[in-house]
């Protein structure tokens, strides 16, 4: 039996009258990568925010790494990483000064950060580029450098918010590889993309509609249930009638 | 007369930050042309030369027939141009900014109301409401309203359906097809492959310079390999295994499968299957596939 490292029992949030997310329950186990799919405004930052450790849940249950996200919330932070589109890296500090700060944040020692610096500006090969801003990175090594600052501290499980939005196809795919790479490690990847091919490289996905999941399993039984050819089709059958929109 | 024509276009920001490199293509009167490309490819570059709002540094351009330098006030009252930033005005209602846009180009809504009528019948409702206060995907049309009102020749759209979830891409381009069936010019720019098809004529892009420009159908017909799906129970490992596979020419992840292309053209597929089997792989799945938009894409990178 595989390990569960998220653990979610009717978990809600609301706003005022406002059911942001409804009643989610599901597991995620270690090494596993999840997608975490839905319509905009269907509920997953909220519900995202809740498993990080920064929202605290209306009613329900859920352990992330086996803390609890009513008490437990600082623990959550150390165990987890965390990697979005709009917020990553520090544009006015040098690859390695931001991997110094990253390290130092998440309570590494000097020695440890020094041997991770090295370690990831080689297996990154970013050796020009080291000393020099990350503003004046391309996208696509930025997002690279991004998930690896994420999982410096070995996190049980690291969060991605839409994390190859506007790259080419080819950097999306050397972005995949790192993922792969880490999820192999034991990292559970749990992470969210509206790019419905990204879906399909995930172990098991949920599809979530105003607030509730409204189906969870593997791309293929999915479009086995389904009937569609891809998972495109799969969203567009159960989120066309969604109510809410962001 | 061709609606846009682009003759070695070239913008250059600063001393040598090159983000249009010698870029020529034309789009016919009527048509959903679509510049596909990743972040920092060039394409908002291009829309605001072509909608003047930038100079270009070198080449040529004309929006139907109008010259982007010499005749810019021509062509502001010609286009309609939709940012991939929200442009509204946030503290003015939807009513209030779609007035507002009429008034500007001297024109009432009611005068071209056909032309946005669909969409608008969306936004009705909630008229009154301040636009900042909208959903995405509600700002976003009316967005295309404030765009269409003064019933431009060629419209320009700027990333519209980025970071939008699939449903309300759909949605979107089914409003473009209406609006291309109204004789409207379409440019539309987006970073998803798999809206390709839904233009008549397409640009792929990256770093500043064009890769090809043809319709979708030649571009993927002119594939020059046959193209493989391979499915295995470990596709972490297959990907692997084939990027180390001398016979291998190019492969990839893509969606469920892993798209594979060989050396050798009549390529023997029981050889392939078994040195994949050979190599610990199971469940093998392999078989010629059609090539996508996405593929021609990083066969050209």
């Amino acid at each position: 039996m595989s390990e569960a490292v998220i653990k979610t029992d009717k978990l809600t949030k609301r706003f005022g009258d406002f059911i942001a997310a409804n009643e989610i329950t599901f597991e995620v186990n270690k090494g596993e990568i999840f997608g975490f799919l839905g319509a905009n405004g269907a509920g997953k930052t909220t519900a995202m925010r809740m498993l990080c450790g920064l929202s605290i849940p209306s009613s329900g249950k859920a352990t992330i790494a086996g803390f609890d996200v009513y008490k437990q919330t600082e623990q959550i932070k150390k165990n987890i990483g965390y990697m979005s589109q709009k917020f990553s890296l520090y544009e006015d500090l040098t690859v390695l000064e931001n991997i110094k700060f990253f390290g130092g944040i998440y309570g590494l020692t000097d020695k440890q950060i020094k041997a991770k610096s090295e370690q990831l500006i080689d297996q990154l090969g970013l050796q020009q580029e080291a000393k020099k801003l990350v503003v004046s990175l391309p996208l696509g090594w930025k997002q690279k450098l991004s998930f690896s600052v994420a999982v410096l501290h070995e996190p049980k499980i690291v969060f991605l918010d839409e994390p190859t939005g506007g790259v080419d196809p080819v950097t999306r795919r050397q972005f995949w590889d790192l993922i792969y790479e880490a999820a192999d490690r034991g990292v559970t990847i749990f992470v969210t993309t509206h790019y419905m091919d990204e879906a399909e490289y995930c172990n098991r996905i949920s599809i979530m509609v105003d607030g509730v999941i409204k189906a969870l399993d593997t791309p293929r039984n999915l479009k086995d249930i389904f009937k569609a050819s891809n998972m495109d089709e799969v969203f567009y059958e159960l989120a066309r009638g969604a109510k809410r929109s962001e | 007369m061709e609606a846009v024509v682009v003759k070695n276009l070239v913008k250059v920001y600063g001393k040598d930050k090159t983000a249009v490199d010698d870029v020529s293509f034309s789009v016919k009167p009527g048509e959903i042309f679509g510049l596909i490309g990743p972040d920092g490819a060039g394409k908002t570059s291009i829309f605001r030369v072509l909608t003047t709002l930038l100079l270009p540094d070198g080449g040529s351009a004309t929006v139907d027939g109008s010259d982007v330098v010499k005749d810019y006030k021509q062509i502001r009252n010609k286009v309609g141009y939709m940012p991939g930033k929200f442009s509204l005005y946030k503290d003015l209602s939807v009513e209030e900014n779609l007035n507002f846009f009429a008034a500007v180009f001297d024109t009432t809504v009611a005068e071209n109301y056909h032309l946005i009528k669909d969409i608008y019948v969306q936004l009705e409702p909630f008229k009154t409401r301040r636009a900042g206060k909208l959903s995405g995907g509600m700002k976003q049309k009316l967005a295309l309203c404030c765009a269409l009102i003064h019933k431009p020749v060629v419209l320009f759209l700027d990333e519209p359906t980025t970071g939008v979830d699939p449903v309300s891409r759909k949605e979107f381009w089914e409003m473009l097809k209406q609006l291309k069936a109204q004789n409207i010019t379409i440019i539309v720019s987006t970073p998803y492959m798999d809206e390709a098809n839904m233009c008549d004529e397409i640009a792929l892009i990256q770093s500043g310079k064009l890769l090809s420009v043809d319709t979708p159908e030649n571009i993927i017909k002119s594939y020059p390999e046959k193209l493989y799906a391979v499915k295995a129970g470990n596709m972490h490992k297959l990907l692997k295994v084939l990027g180390g596979y001398e016979q291998v020419m190019n492969s990839y992840a893509f969606g469920e499968f892993a798209h594979v292309s060989f050396k050798n053209p009549d390529v023997n597929l029981r050889e392939i299957i078994n040195y994949l089997n050979q190599q610990g792989l199971v469940d093998i799945d392999l078989k010629k596939t059609e090539v996508t938009i996405e593929d021609s894409f990083i066969k050209l990178l």
